[in-house]
This record gives C-alpha cells, sequence and structure tokens, in this order.
C-alpha cells in the first residue's frame, strides 16, 4: 500500500537554516544538510528546501547546498525559491534535486510548468498554491498571501495538472502559522478533483490536524516547518501515531 | 569496478551519490569493452521507453548487455528496459525478462504511482536482511507483469513486480538510491552478490 508522507520543511537564507515567526525575526538554526539527515533518520519521508535569499550570492550559496544535499541525504528531496526560469530548474537538476517547486513565477507565466515539465518530466515539476478565501472565493495569492491575483484556486490547480505538474502543494493562508488545523473540506475537494497528489501545507498545530487532513482532507502527505524544527512533535512519534490511528506510514 | 552504463538518458547523479555514499567505485561510461569488463554494471536512466531503447541502439549496447555474464541491476526504466515489450510508445526492450510492462489503469489511484510503497514475497540474496513489507521509494507510471521472474510484489491497485531476477540479471523498479537505509542495503547486497 502506498504510504502517506510525512514531508519536514526547512526555509534556508544564504545556506543557512532559519526559523522565525515572520520574516523579521529569523534564527540561524543550523546546518541544512545536519537537519535534514536528522530528519531522515527520524523517518521524514521528503525534504523540501526552500530559498529565501535575497540576494544573488544567497542564490548562488543555495545551488552549491543543492549538491551536498544530494551527496549526503538518502531519500528524495524538493528545492523551491526564486525558480523562474527551465534554466533555473535544470540547474537544480544537475545539482542533485529530485524534484523542483514553482509559486509565482508560474502564476506570472504558467508556461514554465509546461516547460519544465516537457524538459525533465512531469516528477520533477511541485506547483505550489498559495490560496485564502475573499468574498467566498478561494483566490490565489503570491507574496506570501498578500497580493491577491485574478486565479482561483480549483481552475488553477486543474491547469497546473493539465500542463504537467506531477504535484500540488497547497497552503491555506487563512490557516498558515494559526496551529489550528487544515481546511479538509477543501483538500478533499482537490485531492478528489485531481489525478495528481495533493500535500498539504500550513495550520498544523499537532498530530490530529495531520492526521485528519491525511483522512478527511484525503491529503497524499502533509508538509511541516515549525512543529518539527521547535521539536513540539517528533516525526517518529507523529507517524506512530498516524500508524496507530490506521493510516499507512512508513515506519 | 562498477560500470553505470551511460547512454545518454540524462541525471545519474543520485545513482553516483549512492554508490559513493557505499563507499563502492564506478566509473559511467558506454564503452562496450569497459562494460563487458566490469564486475558489476548498473543499467540506470529516466524518461521514456522508446527513446531510451533507441538511445542504447545508436550506441550499440542491447547486444553488450544481453550478453553480460556479470551481475547486472536495471533500476527503474532500467528494469522496463529489460523486459520483452512495453507498452510506452509500444516499445520492443532488451528481452532478458519475458515480462511485459503495462500502463497503471485505474480510476481511483493517482498516476504517476509516486511515494514510498512496500515490497513482499521478497526472494533471492538481493533482498537479504530486508524484512517483508518493507517500504522503498516510487516514481513510475509503467510496470512489469507479474511471473515466475518476480522477486518482490508491489501492491498499487494490482500486484505487479517490484524487482525481477533471472539468471545475472536483476532489476528493481523502485529506486533503491533514494530508498533511505532499505535502498543501500539492497544496492550493497547487490554489491555483494
Amino acid at each position: 500500500m502506498l504510504a502517506k508522507r510525512i514531508i519536514p520543511c526547512l526555509d534556508i537564507k544564504d545556506g543557512q537554516t532559519v526559523k522565525g515567526i515572520n520574516f523579521l525575526e529569523l534564527q540561524n538554526v543550523g546546518d541544512p544538510v545536519e537537519m535534514g539527515k536528522r530528519y531522515a533518520e527520524e523517518g521524514a519521508d521528503e525534504l523540501v528546501y526552500l530559498d529565501i535569499s535575497a540576494t544573488l550570492e544567497g542564490r548562488k550559496t543555495f545551488a552549491e547546498l543543492v549538491k551536498r544535499i544530494a551527496e549526503n541525504i538518502n531519500i528524495p528531496f524538493t528545492v523551491g525559491g526564486g525558480i523562474s526560469t527551465v534554466e533555473d530548474a535544470g540547474r537544480l537538476l544537475l545539482a542533485g534535486a529530485d524534484k523542483v517547486t514553482v509559486n509565482s513565477a508560474a502564476v506570472r507565466n504558467p508556461q514554465l510548468i509546461s516547460d519544465i515539465a516537457t524538459r525533465y518530466g512531469s516528477q520533477f515539476v511541485v506547483v505550489a498554491i498559495d490560496a485564502k478565501k475573499i468574498d467566498g472565493k478561494w483566490t490565489v495569492t503570491t507574496h506570501g498571501g498578500k497580493r491577491p491575483t485574478e486565479r482561483e484556486l480549483f481552475t488553477w490547480a486543474q491547469e497546473a495538472q493539465d500542463r504537467g505538474a506531477g504535484e500540488i502543494l497547497f497552503t491555506s493562508m487563512d490557516h498558515d502559522g494559526t496551529k489550528n488545523g487544515y481546511p479538509c473540506d477543501t483538500f478533499a475537494e482537490l485531492s478528489q478533483m485531481l489525478s495528481i497528489p495533493v500535500v498539504a501545507s500550513g495550520g498544523a498545530g499537532n498530530i490530529d490536524h495531520i492526521a485528519e487532513v491525511l483522512t478527511d482532507g484525503k491529503a497524499d502527505a502533509a508538509l511541516a516547518a515549525s512543529i518539527f524544527h521547535y521539536g513540539e512533535i517528533r516525526i517518529n512519534d507523529l507517524k506512530q501515531a498516524l500508524a496507530d490511528q490506521n493510516i499507512s506510514v512508513r515506519l | 569496478m562498477i560500470t553505470i552504463i551511460d547512454y545518454g538518458t540524462g541525471n545519474l547523479e543520485s545513482v553516483k551519490n549512492a554508490l559513493n555514499r557505499l563507499d563502492a567505485e564506478y566509473i559511467l561510461t558506454s564503452d562496450h569493452e569497459a562494460i563487458r569488463g566490469s564486475d558489476r554494471v548498473l543499467l540506470p536512466g529516466v524518461g521514456e521507453a522508446c527513446m531510451a531503447m533507441e538511445k542504447l541502439r545508436e550506441r550499440g549496447l542491447v547486444e553488450v548487455i544481453r550478453n553480460l555474464a556479470q551481475p547486472v541491476l536495471g533500476i527503474c526504466i532500467g528494469l522496463q528496459l529489460l523486459c520483452s515489450h512495453s507498452e510506452e510508445s509500444n516499445t520492443e526492450c532488451i528481452g532478458i525478462f519475458e515480462n511485459k510492462v503495462k500502463k497503471f489503469m485505474s480510476d481511483t489511484l493517482k498516476i504517476p504511482h509516486m511515494g514510498w510503497n512496500d515490497i513482499y514475497e521478497l526472494r533471492t540474496p538481493l533482498f537479504k536482511g530486508v524484512d517483508e513489507h518493507s517500504y522503498v521509494y516510487y516514481v513510475h507510471s509503467y510496470a512489469a507483469e507479474k511471473n515466475e521472474n518476480t522477486i518482490a510484489v508491489t501492491d498499487y491497485g494490482i500486484e505487479y513486480s517490484g524487482a525481477l531476477h533471472k539468471n545475472n540479471f536483476y532489476g528493481v523498479q523502485f529506486h533503491p538510491e533514494k530508498s533511505s537505509v532499505i535502498g543501500e542495503k539492497i544496492l550493497k547486497n547487490f554489491l555483494e552478490l
């Protein structure tokens, strides 16, 4: 049976893992490779590394880091942040990334999804969607939820799939950071509509939230950052608790 | 010395990295003599079956592979190429394994089959020390049917061959290079066959 995946996400700035309540209070929390290795040993099924560097120098450091991650980590990993061309994606593939996520750049230029999928395969392209409810409609946003776009969540997710996305990573900006759980109805609708996997992100505060989005929400995987970084939930404890609820996980 | 057959299907970094982590020595080549002369041969690859076969043919590698006597391991599409036929672009393959490769068909399951799935009915020293129902990492839309060559079964809507074996030839549909400690164990077993 295919296991539900648990995916820790690491934010990287200038080559270091950072965490913070918001982008103003970033703390350096350690070497990304060592943290990734530890998560892998604790039972993480995949890792996501997001580059939040704002400078060219930072971006270059990230590319070097990706190579080092590939050399040292024995599970699949996805990288994202600042990928706006096929060439950006290609460089990360060559550095050893298993998948890339595209977000704002794909909203601006949907052809990017088609181009990466055609060149490197659908399994390589994850489309990340940040959306929030505005006047009752799930509206796709960019810039960390600050800028609403013309796009609607379901039609955009469908278009991403049709263009060759291999996976959808959906974050509800209404729930992200709240630790109150996920909008499970929306996840279920999205997952049933699509034929590609849906990864749930943003909102987990406890083990039950993750269990709910993997069952009621029909998500194929759950991604989280802070609950793992702060040691609130250890991955092996989480997976054991999910297994106890008869959710199929790799132990 | 291990040879990774390089036939231009793209990224072999993860296989190289996995061998490095096992401290195994390898070369990447399409040279016939080097391939024939090595102790172990890996046939990895990503992409589409018809194009992959074409690339093997262009380099004269189909006959070379067919006649190898040392342990050979096909990974992912490498396993599919060692089968007799693939539904992907209706492709005649190398034909070591009689198995046919078919596309997953399902109204309910997500395709490609991507993620961690368990393997069972494990046979041969390739799976020495690997527990039944261990999880390995898969990314694929086509799979080889089950038959007497099957040495690991995976269930994703249907039961299919997670791994195949015949004489000196082995194939794994999953990615041992991405399958954590279980994958490393399987690769190590192959190197010790």
